[in-house]
């Protein structure tokens, strides 16, 4: 099995951090690649692409980057928190119910168990699940690095697949977002193969005030249908707040189409795509009313 | 350029150490130094289960593991499930209910199911089968091994 013929990453120092300065440290000179639950990098490891940089600091054993509180009206979730500790945290399923319903359709029970949260952000996978609760829940992040800390919103960071605005030598250390309210509605849709371990084909996150039938405050995120998580902040604006009647829902689907961007790929057509999204968009929107 | 690091870790019940290339997997140290072959490799990407081992008493998959993150942890292969008595009951209820053709799956399959009763015994069909999701098998249908699961922790359940 060691003996494939392959290309092995070039892994020339390990870190095994068990303080945030020493993995800012050992980040600090922009040539380290950073291991928490490894579900992604070690299958991309052999892929050839290049993600492991010379060096492969382990965070996993950093107490600061762990644990799901609430302090000051606001939810914040350490960098390392896995799906399962998502799926099983009674204050989420109290306080936002859409983070354990999200992970609940995320990968599989061994997956779960350790893919974070900080990973689902830091690969920038057009078709990363949370990433899209995340935004439609207002969520920040938290970075930091030997330069000092910085706080970013999670739905601006990512300029591409892959690809964020986190610089080599920082490190995600947690999400914020403002607690929901109590009549905070929040749900998550997703399509693909199979029900286990799919990689959506089309993923949608929305969030708003359920009131007369109508949404305010509304928060439309589509996963899979472009380059990064697609806010249709057009759509929101067009339904924020007005009864959503048949004619209303139908200017929201079209509006809405010309604001994602889906591709023909391996998993799904562009048209396919779009129909899902309209269909998730159509079955939420009339769900609120 | 090759690094090794050095693991302490303990396995199926007793310390062990390691020096792993930095770049192997969990899987591929436990069956190449350890010579623990029930864990298998099918897909190598964390889609099928057939290398499911526990680690702190979580499941995971063990090619996914990189090795070098076994150092500290408590792992427990499908090899350190044998009791006394010989089988573990989840493995005895497999082979009663016919749970098992190519047996490829089996010692992944096996090793989520048990994890899956020890967290609660009381289980419907439908969440054996939600439990089982990321485990592939490409013989059965799947009917036998719920009906082996369903056995395993109704016994369990029963005390």
């Amino acid at each position: 099995m060691l003996a494939q013929d392959r290309t092995p990453p070039q892994i020339g120092d390990y870190v095994k951090a068990t303080t945030l300065d020493q993995a800012l440290a050992a980040l600090a000179d922009g040539q380290a690649t950073v291991l928490a639950g490894g579900s992604d990098l070690w299958a991309q490891k052999d892929s050839g692409n290049g993600r492991i940089r010379t060096r492969l600091v382990n965070v996993n054993r950093v107490n600061k980057l762990t644990g799901i509180e609430e302090a000051g009206g606001r939810l914040r979730l350490g960098a390392c928190t896995t799906m399962t500790e998502i799926l099983e945290s009674p204050l989420l399923a109290d306080k936002a119910p859409l983070l354990p319903g999200t992970a609940d359709r995320f990968a599989s029970p061994q997956i779960r168990n350790v893919a974070t949260i900080g990973g689902n952000i830091a690969n920038a996978s057009p078709a990363a699940d949370m990433v899209l609760a995340l935004i439609a829940l207002g969520a920040e992040v938290e970075l930091a690095s030997a330069r000092g800390m910085r706080t970013l919103v999670l739905e601006e960071i990512f300029t591409g697949p892959g690809q964020t605005v986190i610089a080599p030598d920082e490190l995600i250390v947690a999400v914020e977002f403002a607690m929901p309210g109590a009549s905070a509605h929040g749900v998550f849709c997703k399509s693909g193969p199979r029900p286990a371990l799919e990689i959506s084909q089309v993923a949608m996150a929305l969030t708003g005030t359920r009131r007369n039938g109508a949404l305010t405050g509304p928060c439309i995120v589509f996963g899979s249908v472009g380059p990064t998580p697609m806010r249709c902040r057009k759509t929101e604006a067009l339904i924020d707040g007005k009864p959503l009647d048949d004619a209303l829902i139908a200017a929201a689907l079209d509006q809405m189409a010309t604001e994602i961007a889906p591709i023909d790929d391996v998993r799904a057509s562009a048209w396919y795509r779009t129909h899902m999204a309209r269909t998730f968009l159509e079955q939420e929107l009339q769900a609120c009313r | 350029m090759s690094l090794n690091v050095e693991v302490t870790f303990t396995l199926n019940g007793i310390t062990v150490r390691a020096n792993p290339p930095v770049q192997a997997s969990a899987l591929e140290l436990l069956r190449s130094e350890f010579d623990l072959a029930g864990t298998k490799l099918a897909c190598g990407e964390g889609e099928c289960g057939a290398c499911t081992i526990e680690v702190d008493n979580r499941t995971r998959n063990a090619c996914l593991m990189p090795a070098v993150d076994l150092d500290g942890r408590d792992v427990k292969t499908v090899e350190g499930l044998i009791t006394d008595d010989g089988l573990d009951p989840v493995q005895r209820a497999f082979v009663e209910a016919g749970a098992v053709q190519c047996g490829f799956c089996t010692p992944g399959m096996v090793m989520q199911a048990k994890n899956l009763i020890e967290r609660n015994p009381n289980l419907t069909r439908a969440e054996i089968a939600r439990g089982i999701e990321g485990n592939i098998c490409r013989c059965t249908g799947y009917t036998k091994i719920i009906d082996a699961v369903a056995t395993a922790a109704q016994r369990k359940a029963g005390g």
